[in-house]
């Protein structure tokens, strides 16, 4: 490890440890505002890991988020928990894993439609084996897990993905990641397998949204398909991650932050047009800064660092 | 003298709809040969290079890779094979360094090194072409021979059986042209196995071995450069197009 990773290495262990620290403030506000910070930073982060370098843009996030969740409200009466966390995020990553070999070779826009489609799907086939076999519309999570355990667990969950990520960096699947992002047929011509590099951060996307959901589900205490299966949380996830920058592992945090905030207040004032507002928050992000909060910052610091050299 | 044959192409077709790119041609190419690969525009050069790198599949006949029949064999299965190749319009991989872009050949193809190795068997690689200079330089502001040269030494940095060059010299300028001649012979000498396409027929007297020359996808010459380039019917293939 060079000196400067073992300096990020301490800041983010220093970081972690006073983030943890937040539910003894007792303040119930600010732990559920950390609580969707966490759970927000972890969906945007794993999203970046896979869309940062393929240039797909996935609405799956939502399909993933529900089969973790009710994975949790099938089994909560028959396995421990840990086991059901750990269930779910196996489940994402079938998921992702089945959609990914179905669609991954198919082009940027296919690719799209049919990850926003899946969400609804899902949600349909969970709504009909609901009517026909369970004859109830929800299913109750009724268990002694507290906010400040689920802030816990999501925090765990965040240093994981950012650990991940960072290990992905460094790996040659990482390096092939960035060639495919340059040139896809180049990558080929070098013995690169793209379609393999896609699907395996797909699936590691999956599998993290899966446990998100199975951690918050205890959160929700009672899911129905409308709830779980929100397509507005796959199209809140991309606006976050790319405001911030997928180009950084760090990058969605930066979007993550004033985003929840933010939205906290616009949903409490505007409840009948969340839809609308996020859509209008997607198109001026992709116009005006299609690089992310972070890739404008980095831009101006090259700008201003040329200027310095030349004057 | 009866070398080990490395690429055998066996009466291969490549339809596009109607259009006959590649007309039932055979070629082979021996071990430490440099073959070039000649015929006007359009005459279907690139869409072999194409078909043995396997970015096409071919519409009939085999490619065989030493004892392997490569034809149904996706690209990246013939890289690893030990097939690499460079593309007639350069393609550089711009948001990596210079070394980077050498090191993705070590890395990936045939060779499969990483870390250290794979940093030092690039450096190597691009200090053959004599760009060790520029190794932590950004893509952006190359000239065409850099980025030609880069191209190369990617190539070779994967250290292929078979080396496919498509155009490697064309858009040099003079002086450029002279350094890249040169470049290539030294391959040659090296006893790389290559197929060279290529229009400048200063180097193809030099550089090759033997020739095959193409015309509206068929197989019109072969031989050795002198030969193929004095025969009547490739003097008139070329002279056809020039005065269509
Ligand atoms: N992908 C493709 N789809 C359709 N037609 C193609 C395709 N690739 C090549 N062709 C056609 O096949 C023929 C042969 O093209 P090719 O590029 O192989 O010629 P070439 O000998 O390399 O020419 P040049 O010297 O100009 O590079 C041309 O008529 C070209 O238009
Ligand atoms: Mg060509």
């Amino acid at each position: 490890m060079t000196a400067r990773e073992t300096r990020t290495l301490i800041l983010v262990v220093v970081a972690f440890a006073l983030l943890a620290c937040l539910p003894l403030l007792r303040h119930g506000y600010l732990l559920s505002l950390g609580v969707d910070i966490a759970m927000y930073t972890v969906l945007a982060t794993s999203w970046a890991l896979f869309s940062g370098p393929t240039h797909y843009i996935s609405l799956a996030t939502a399909a993933f988020y529900g089969i973790g969740a009710y994975v949790v409200a099938a089994g909560i009466g028959t396995l421990p928990y840990p086991a059901l966390v750990a269930l779910a995020g196996l489940a994402g990553a079938v998921a992702a894993a089945l959609v990914g070999l179905a669609t991954l070779r198919l082009s940027g826009v296919y690719f799209v439609i049919f990850t926003l489609g899946l969400a609804e799907l899902v949600r349909q086939i969970v709504t009909w084996v609901q009517n026909n076999f369970t004859g109830s519309r929800g299913m109750y999570v009724l268990t002694s897990i507290t906010e400040r355990m689920i802030y816990w667990e999501l925090l765990a969950l965040a240093a994981a993905v950012f650990f991940i990520g960072w290990r992905v960096a460094r790996s040659r699947l990482g390096f092939a990641l960035r060639i495919i992002g340059n040139d896809e047929t180049v990558a080929a011509h070098l013995g690169i397998n793209s379609a393999a590099c896609k699907l395996a951060l797909f699936v590691i996307s999956g599998a993290f949204a899966g446990m998100v959901g199975a951690i918050m589900a205890p959160r929700l205490s009672y899911i129905e398909p409308s709830i779980a299966f929100t397509s507005e949380l796959s199209f809140q996830v991309v606006i976050m991650a790319l405001l911030g920058g997928v180009h950084r592992l760090w990058g969605p945090l930066v979007g993550v932050i004033p985003f929840t905030i933010l939205w906290e207040v616009i949903a409490a004032r505007f409840p009948t047009q969340t839809v609308l507002l996020l859509g209008i928050a997607f198109l001026l992000i992709v116009y005006l800064i299609p690089n992310g909060v972070v890739g404008r910052i980095e831009s101006a610091l090259r700008a201003a660092q040329r200027r310095v050299s030349h004057a | 003298m009866r070398e080990r044959t490395v690429l055998d192409v066996q009466g291969v077709t490549k339809r596009f709809g109607g259009l006959v790119a590649v007309d039932a041609l055979s070629l082979a190419v021996r071990e430490n040969e440099m073959l070039g690969l000649i015929g006007p525009n359009g005459s279907g050069k690139t869409t072999v290079i194409n078909l043995i790198s396997g970015a096409l599949r071919p519409s009939e006949g085999e490619i065989f890779l030493g004892d392997e029949m490569i034809s149904e064999w996706p690209a990246r299965a013939i890289a690893r094979a030990g097939v690499a190749r460079t593309f007639q319009l350069v393609r550089i991989l711009h948001s990596l360094t210079v070394l980077e872009n050498v090191m993705a050949g070590a890395v990936f193809g045939h060779k499969r090194l990483w870390g250290a190795a794979a940093r030092k068997f690039a450096l190597r690689q691009l200090d053959r072409v004599g760009m060790a200079h520029a190794a932590d330089a950004p893509t952006a502001s190359l000239t065409c021979i850099d980025e030609k040269r880069i191209e190369l030494a990617r190539a070779l940095a994967s250290d292929p059986d078979l080396l496919l060059l498509d155009e490697w010299l064309a858009g040099l300028n003079p002086t450029e042209m002279q350094i890249g001649i040169a470049l290539i012979r030294s391959l040659r000498e090296e006893g790389r196995t290559i197929v060279l396409v290529e229009h400048v027929m200063d180097a193809i007297r030099s550089l090759c071995d033997r020739c095959v020359v193409m015309n509206g996808g068929a197989k019109i010459a072969e031989g050795t450069p002198e030969a193929t380039l004095a025969d009547p019917e490739v003097i008139r293939a070329y002279l056809g197009v020039g005065h269509a």
